[in-house]
């Protein structure tokens, strides 16, 4: 199938960037969206153009290194899949697809489609750790959680930081992301302990890095591509209300 | 304790989600006492001298309501600057999936509802936009309040400026409701879509409440 491409170019984070319009031709539709993109990119660099830049690594949908906003929706329309998972069978023959980086202020752009998801980093540096001892391997057997804790737990921490939360956030916040570390750690014994002051100085720095609060519009979930539920944000926000207490 | 609230992210949502249930309560027992004047000048007028009896209690809840919509406005206007920094460029394009047309308008809802506040202050709190028939006195001397209320909603730009804030308020419950409840962290996989429900549906009953006392009046259906 042949597609047209409206691309966000900029040459790097001082440039001003703008929507560029590419061919995509004889499309297979069993390609993944990036491959769609290295084949373009293939045709630049035969027409001694310059390769549109974009993050990518695991290419199978855990390492959360891709991200591009396609028609609109960060990794695309498809539920709970990354865009480096996200097929072409999935586009017609004619369609026109609008591909731009993720945005907000936390992630500037470094080049064309590419951002700096740093202040992520930043944010679990600061609190998204437990530094209590827990024991070598063999004491994990000795500590027994209750299965719907573990269950709860695993489901936030299913996370795979790829910030799809921020980019399709209207208000630029880290709320979800936030939320499921902080939940996935308290709802365990070992996390309890720093859960305090974990839950306070995470969404701190949150807003220290740029980001913006959390409104409830739940863009966040619906755009998630492990379908990390808004419910971790509001344990967040229960958590938040324990550590008044203290 | 109020400096931590301040700083923190969820500690400023925590403020517009109390102010916010604050004055969904007074709404709620504002739409309860207004129903007093289907039942007449006995009925309204009665239940006003009895609000006005309450004399320096009277101050301390309006003074209470004062302070919620004070912070409230506050918050609502600095967290949306600081929202509306964090996302300096817009997509080209942008699909919504979840937000809705209220969730992405509460700052205009809010403010054209802080108009609406000032106007409704000056028609029927000060008495000054009709002083000819808001100042009137009923048989049994207390102030007469079913004319007031009635001679105005049979002017029909007057109740078409009741509707259109009734249909704001809609908008701004409608998400604001679900979303104290999230922020007050009450939520999980069931409640979620119940409230999600819920929020518009109480919106939508409140607002029938409201319109249901001047529309019955413009046609002529409430006698005195
Ligand atoms: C008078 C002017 C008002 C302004 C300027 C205003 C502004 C706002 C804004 C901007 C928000 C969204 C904050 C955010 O989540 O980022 C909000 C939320 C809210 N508002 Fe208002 N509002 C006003 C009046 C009211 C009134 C009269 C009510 C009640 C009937 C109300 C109830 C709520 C509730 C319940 C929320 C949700 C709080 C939360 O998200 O936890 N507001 N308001
Ligand atoms: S490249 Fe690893 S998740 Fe997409």
């Amino acid at each position: 199938m042949n597609l047209t491409l409206f691309v966000w170019r900029q040459k790097n984070a001082k440039e001003k960037g703008r929507m560029e319009r590419y061919e995509a031709h004889d499309v297979d539709p069993d390609m993944s969206f990036l491959e769609m993109l290295d084949v373009v990119n293939q045709d630049l660099i035969h027409n001694g153009k310059e390769p549109i830049a974009f993050d990518h690594d695991c290419r199978e949908g855990i390492c959360g290194t891709c991200s591009l906003t396609v028609n609109g929706i960060p990794h695309g329309e498809q539920k709970r899949t990354t865009v480096c998972q996200l097929h072409m069978r999935h586009f017609k023959d004619g369609d026109s697809i609008y591909i731009e980086p993720f945005r907000a202020r936390a992630f500037p752009v470094v080049k064309d489609l590419v951002v700096d998801r740093q202040a992520l980093d930043t944010v679990i540096q600061s609190g998204g750790y437990v530094s209590v001892s827990t024991g070598e391997a063999q004491d994990g057997n000795t500590l027994l959680i209750p299965r719907h804790d573990a269950e709860y737990s695993m489901d936030a921490a299913e996370c795979i930081g790829c910030g799809a939360c921020v980019a399709a956030c209207p208000n630029g916040s880290a709320m979800l992301f936030v939320g499921a570390k902080v939940a996935s750690l308290a709802q365990l014994p070992q996390g309890k302990v720093e859960a305090a002051q974990r839950v306070c100085v995470m969404t701190e720095t949150m807003l220290d890095q740029g980001f913006g609060n959390c409104s409830n519009h739940y863009e966040c979930e619906a755009a998630c591509p492990k379908g990390i539920s808004v419910k971790f944000i509001a344990k967040l926000n229960r958590e938040y209300l324990k550590s008044l207490k203290e | 304790m109020f400096a931590k609230l301040f700083k923190n992210s969820v500690g400023r949502k925590l403020i517009m989600a109390a102010t916010g249930l604050g004055m969904i309560g007074f709404v709620v027992m504002h739409l309860l006492g207004n129903f007093s004047i289907f039942l007449g000048p006995e009925g309204i007028n009665v239940y006003a001298a009895r609000l006005q009896s309450l004399g320096p209690l009277l101050w301390v809840a309006r003074l209470g309501i004062l302070a919620m919509a004070a912070f409230h406005i506050t918050f609502g206007i600095w967290l949306t600057l600081e929202n509306r920094r964090a996302k300096p460029e817009a997509y080209a394009v942008r699909k919504r999936q979840a937000s809705t047309f209220g969730s992405e308008t509460m700052i205009y809802s809010g403010l054209l509802l802080l108009t609406f506040v000032v106007f409704h202050l000056l028609h029927f709190t000060l008495r000054v936009i009709f002083p000819e028939t808001s100042n009137l006195i009923d048989s049994a001397g207390r102030a007469d309040v079913f004319t007031m209320v009635t001679e105005s909603f049979r002017k029909f730009p007057v109740v078409v400026i009741y509707l259109a804030a009734m249909a704001v308020l809609f908008f701004h419950v409608g998400h604001g409701f679900k979303s104290l409840v999230q922020t007050i962290g009450l939520n999980n996989d069931k409640t979620l879509p119940l409230f999600g429900k819920a929020s518009p549906l109480l919106a939508l009953v409140l607002v029938l409440g409201y319109i249901s006392i001047p529309m019955l009046i413009l046609f002529g259906l409430v006698k005195g």
